[in-house]
């Protein structure tokens, strides 16, 4: 049975110093062909299993492929096994490659390890889907692995559960990375899309009722305008700004202990509204920060407290959701006031969870010092931090701490967030490819039947992106906006 | 008391385009075959429009005539004008229509049936189905039979029968208003639009079936109460007129096409080129609608009184005018019902307004302004069934031996019944048979995506088939029908080794006329040159193969005859086919390659007694629809709306552990 190959970072997104990306399918060879060179410039040996080399990973200038021998960049002595990179290198990494079925998912399989970090790992990958695979879908590896027998049938149910919590991961966070006007374009767009699939398609069920004449023209104009738009998307893309990629991190506490002031000190800039009227953040604030070679994904929430404000109640509600997902939490607490009964209500929230409770207004008289909440039961784990957001203290240690979470491995990103952006990406450009693809279809004369194929590619990418099937979408649409005949 | 007792292998209840297809079907396999109708001179009857064929309906019929079945070949001996749609775009989307001659079409559908070995037609109206139990308990049958055939009660017997538990029956016979009884194997229900009919034009409402035929108003109780359930569908007709009371100069014509093909495989071309007649079209205006808004509190659509659900695609004029306020006309198409009578069908304005309504609507269309109406719009209420009860077979999932097929289970049109009718009785013989089941699949013919939405999907108004519905639709085209389906269509037995053969001959043919011109190589002369640059084609570089001139938007493969030295003497469907073939390769490569992927999930079969909540780790909702679909592969499975593709990796998993799925 003919599968695909399929990617992903086999390991956690942690800075811990290597990172894995793991390519499995039967032209995963192919793939490490296109962007992978030894150090003495040969090609990699893929014919001998479990062999370990060292070289080099390239991008192509052009983003297309890394090099390809004998062509634009052999050798110009004519020397056609040795093969000449052109473009960018990439990382300095190591190449494992398995024959399958000695492989974990029993199929053709190649382990790029490489220097870990977030931005390195999200560029290897993207080489490795530019060159011939497609990222795979939560927990694939483990699906493959299993049915092609290496994993013993009694492990079903345990295989199930990696597949659902993948799962469940990636859909909260597909959705959830898209910033609010990231899907409104993308919805925006499959509704324009959706419009003219259905005309054609009514007018091809009903042609004596729809006509087509002079259709070309205006599907072509509209066309080069979603074309645009997919276009300025992937840019977007490109650079990070689709999704916000890193360490999810939500900054909870009561109202007006002084979160978005936090928040200000370590954007930098007056993000967040910042008053003295407690419950002013009534929304989730959400901005992407590095710290070194860190990312943080850091989530403002409204503050925690019982309320009759129905309003305010919404935003204490979508805070508590963010606590949830939270692979990091900053707990603010007013030491300059004594901890209440919403204080316990959100310890016992992190209780167990990876967080840092920091200690504001460390420049008034201290009410609250850190011996005060190590008392409270099972915190004593947790650092505690003081600061002064008001004056910028002690934000250097907060830094400093976050930081050594993250290397000392207590704190990390979910793999599934990187892969989802980059799977975001891939389906855009498909998106992209589709609509190029009916601007030929018109260029070249075919007739209309073939550009709403295109289109529905088109569209059903898009809803990809968003978490959305196409189901009955397009008869719906040709009823409700075209008269039908009879 | 004596009753008359019968034994058949197959009963086919209901002679409309369903159940003629299955009743020859069945017959034509050698089984002894009944078929019933309320009215024998209603048989193969077209109540509604006179013509066959058209957008995506015309690729059922010819599907259906490459399988074995009767359609294609009926409406190739009694039309009256033929067109193929859509010609100026791409082969996928053509399709023939026919006008019929109505009562022509009945007459000899009737000869046919009636010159069918095998084949007992029968005036009576079935009452009851009659079953026997499979597996599990049934409360109500134990008291009212010793001989383990349960004969229901008109009324619900032990009054819970909803609390009954799901039961499993096997079928064994049916019975008639009369009490006669006919023991068989299998059954297959076609009653169209028959049940518990009821049709209405203002406040006035009959009990009867299309045209004032006797409805049949007992059959529901006996399904309900095996446990069946009843949707209530709806659809409408607009007014027959008198062609001597209309004013032709008022409209456009319509003519036929130039050169007819035939509908079916096996029909000549040459013997349907005859004189046609013409269709005419006229449109509503402002004038129209007025009297239509004036009057809609007086329309039993917008009053509540159908409360049967309609159909989206072909509204009532009345309905156009609501939900399209902004369209200040609408095309009307007057079509002749037949060449020895004087009535024309007014497609596109089909109603339910009050009598004096219609006339005065009809009036203000030019050219109806002294419109005398020969019968009355009038829309029609009948029981359907929900079909998703239906396994891909058209089989009941919990009745063995108990198949149905068109306007029963939930569709619309004539087409779409005649192709669901073959396949069901199809499904019936092979039963009988001991045989599989045959089920197309969704790659496989457009009769795969209908009755594929049919059993899967949702559905809440007739089903239409739609182009837009077939996702690989460039491989399942109208001219290929013959290439997709003949050797089905034998292996049924209903092709002859004959029809057979000459269609692998002209696979034959197509195939080596491809592989000719992609090895045909055209060198760069001032002859190939001059002829590009004529065809306003960009001239040669370097040498060229014949396939990738053929390619070329601007040329085809006619016209390349020129530059063809040894091109064979060829036919001119295999022409067609090496033409299509060429010049779309890239689209069509890419459809086979999405065949490819779909094939891989639809061979994962499934049982269809399974309980999905039996998996750990299937998410509940999906458990609750898989539980309700019962599906019988996974691909099925991953058609169902809120199943999702983790759901479905989950059941790769949990089937490839317990081995339920195993390629088959």
């Amino acid at each position: 049975m003919r599968t695909d190959t399929i990617a992903a970072i086999a390991t956690g997104l942690s800075d811990s110093g290597i990172g894995i990306i793991r390519i499995s399918g039967p032209d995963a060879f192919a793939v490490i062909r296109r962007i992978f060179v030894k150090k003495n410039g040969a090609a990699p040996d893929v014919t001998k299993s479990h062999t370990v080399q060292y070289g080099f990973i390239y991008v192509g200038s052009n983003g297309e492929n890394a090099y390809l021998a004998g062509d634009d960049c052999a050798d110009p002595g004519g020397d056609k096994s040795k093969r000449f990179p052109c473009g960018e290198k990439l990382d300095e990494v190591l190449v494992l490659v398995m024959r399958g079925p000695h492989s974990y998912t029993g199929e053709d399989t190649v382990e790029i390890d490489c220097h870990g970090g977030v931005l390195m790992m999200r560029r290897i990958l993207e080489t490795v889907l530019q060159n011939g695979a497609r990222a795979a879908e939560p927990g694939e590896f483990t699906k493959r692995a299993f049915l092609n027998g290496r994993i013993d049938l009694s492990q079903a149910e345990a295989v199930i559960d990696v597949i659902n919590a993948k799962n469940d991961y990636a859909l909260k966070n597909s959705v959830r990375q898209l910033s609010g006007r990231t899907s409104e374009k993308i919805r925006g767009l499959r509704e324009e899309i959706l419009y003219e699939i259905a005309f054609i398609e009514s007018a091809l069920d009903d042609p004596e009722h729809i006509s087509l004449d002079g259709y070309r023209e205006k599907l072509r104009e509209k066309l080069s305008c979603m074309i645009g738009q997919v276009t300025s998307l992937l840019d977007s893309a490109e650079y990070g700004r689709l999704v916000s990629e890193g360490i999810r991190t939500v900054i909870v506490g009561k109202p007006n202990v002084g979160k978005s002031s936090l928040l200000n000190v370590l954007l930098g800039e007056d993000r967040a509204i910042v008053t003295e009227i407690a419950g002013t953040t009534r929304d989730i604030l959400e901005e992407q920060i590095q710290f070194g070679d860190i990312y943080l994904r850091i989530v403002d929430t409204a503050g925690i407290r019982d309320t009759e404000d129905a309003v305010e109640k919404i935003g204490v509600a979508r805070a508590m959701d963010a606590l949830a997902d939270a692979d990091l939490i900053l707990y603010v607490i007013d030491a300059s006031e004594a901890l209440d009964e919403n204080d316990s209500r959100i310890m016992d929230m992190i209780h167990g969870r990876k967080a840092i409770i920091v200690l504001n207004k460390s420049d008034l008289p201290t009410t609250t010092d850190s011996s005060v909440i190590t008392a409270a039961a099972g915190l004593q784990d947790i650092p505690c931090i003081a600061v002064s957001a008001r004056e910028g203290t002690g934000f250097d240690k907060l830094r400093r701490t976050v930081q050594e979470m993250f290397y000392e491995g207590n704190v990390h990103a979910n793999d599934e967030v990187l892969i989802t952006s980059l799977r975001q990406k891939e389906a855009l450009s498909e998106a992209l490819e589709s609509l190029k693809k009916v601007e030929e279809s018109i260029e070249s004369g075919l007739p209309e039947d073939f550009y709403s194929i295109d289109l529905t590619d088109a569209y059903t990418r898009l809803g990809s992106i968003i978490g959305e099937a196409v189901e009955d979408d397009v008869v719906n649409e040709i009823f409700s906006r075209f008269c039908m005949g009879k | 008391m004596a009753v008359l007792e019968e034994n058949y292998d197959i009963v086919v209840v209901g002679a409309g385009h369903a159940g003629c297809e299955a009743a020859l079907a069945c017959a034509r396999l050698g089984l002894e075959t009944i078929m019933f109708t309320v009215s024998v001179d209603s048989i193969a009857l077209m109540p509604c429009n006179p013509n066959i064929g058209g957008s995506s309906k015309g690729h059922l019929v010819r599907e259906l005539d490459a399988l074995g079945g009767e359609m294609g070949k009926n409406i190739d001996k009694t039309f009256i004008q033929s067109r193929m749609l859509n010609e100026s775009k791409g082969p996928a989307v053509h399709s023939l229509r026919a006008q019929a001659d109505k009562q022509d079409y009945s007459r000899q559908m009737r000869k046919t049936l009636e010159n069918t070995d095998h084949l007992t037609i029968r005036q009576a109206e079935v009452a009851q189905i009659l079953t026997e139990d499979i597996v599990g308990y049934c409360d109500a049958a134990t008291d009212n039979t010793s001989s383990g055939t349960f004969y229901p009660n008109d009324e619900d017997p032990a009054g819970n029968s909803k609390e009954r538990k799901p039961q499993k029956y096997r079928i064994s016979g049916v019975t008639t208003v009369s009490g006669a009884i006919y023991h068989t194997k299998a059954v297959v229900l076609a009653t169209g639009t028959y049940l518990r009919a009821r049709c209405i034009f203002g406040d006035v409402s009959t009990y009867t079936g299309p045209n004032g035929l006797q409805a049949a108003n007992h059959l529901t109780d006996s399904l309900k109460s095996h446990g069946i359930e009843m949707y209530r569908f709806k659809t409408g007709t607009p007014a027959r007129v008198d062609r001597r009371s209309l004013d032709f100069s008022k409209m456009e014509e319509q003519p036929g096409d130039e050169y007819i093909q035939p509908f079916s495989f096996s029909t000549d071309p040459d013997s349907v080129q005859k004189k046609q007649i013409s269709c005419w079209l006229t449109y509503t205006n402002e004038k129209t609608h007025e009297i239509i808004r004036q009057n809609l509190d007086r329309s039993p659509l917008f009053s509540g009184e159908i409360k049967g659900t309609g159909p989206r695609y072909c509204p009532s004029i009345e309905d156009k005018v609501v939900k399209f306020p902004d369209k200040d006309r609408h095309q009307i198409f007057v079509e002749p019902e037949g060449l020895y009578t004087n009535e024309m069908y007014l497609s596109g304005m089909s109603s339910s307004l009050p009598e004096d309504v219609q006339h005065a609507m009809y009036k203000t269309v030019p050219g109806l302004e002294h419109v005398k109406i020969v019968r009355n719009a009038y829309a029609i209420e009948y029981d359907c069934i929900n079909s998703l009860q239906l396994m891909p077979s058209l089989e009941f999932k919990r009745i063995e031996g108990l198949f149905s097929g068109g306007q029963f289970n939930g569709s619309s049109g004539y087409e779409e019944a005649a192709v669901q009718g073959f396949m069901a009785g199809v499904n019936a013989a092979m039963k009988v048979l001991g045989r599989e089941p045959y089920v197309l699949d969704r790659s496989q013919a457009y009769i795969g995506v209908l009755i594929d939405d049919l059993v899967t999907k949702e559905n809440h108004e007739p089903y239409r088939m739609m182009t837009s519905r077939a996702e690989y639709r460039l491989l399942l085209r109208q001219d290929n029908a013959d290439l997709r389906l003949r050797s089905i269509g034998h292996e049924i037995g209903l092709v002859s080794d004959e029809e057979y053969e000459r269609t692998c001959e002209k696979e034959r043919q197509i195939e080596e006329e491809i592989r000719r011109l992609e090895r045909t190589n055209i060198g760069v002369s001032s002859q190939v040159q001059d002829f590009l640059i004529r065809h306003n084609s960009t001239p040669l570089k370097s040498g060229i193969t014949l396939a990738e001139l053929v390619k070329r938007p601007e040329l085809d493969y006619i016209m390349l005859n020129e530059l063809d030295e040894n091109r064979p003497d060829l036919a001119k469907d295999i022409i067609e086919q090496v033409n299509i073939n060429i010049k779309y390769d890239g689209y069509i490569r890419r459809q086979k390659q999405q065949v490819e992927q779909f094939k891989k999930l639809e061979k994962k079969k499934l049982d269809i007694d399974f309980d999905y909540s039996q998996i750990k780790g299937l998410r509940l909702e999906a458990a609750q629809k898989l539980n309700q679909y019962k599906p019988v592969s996974i691909g099925q499975a991953s058609r169902i709306s809120g199943v999702s593709p983790a759901d479905i990796s989950v059941l790769l998993v949990y089937f490839e552990k317990f081995g339920g799925n195993r390629d088959m």
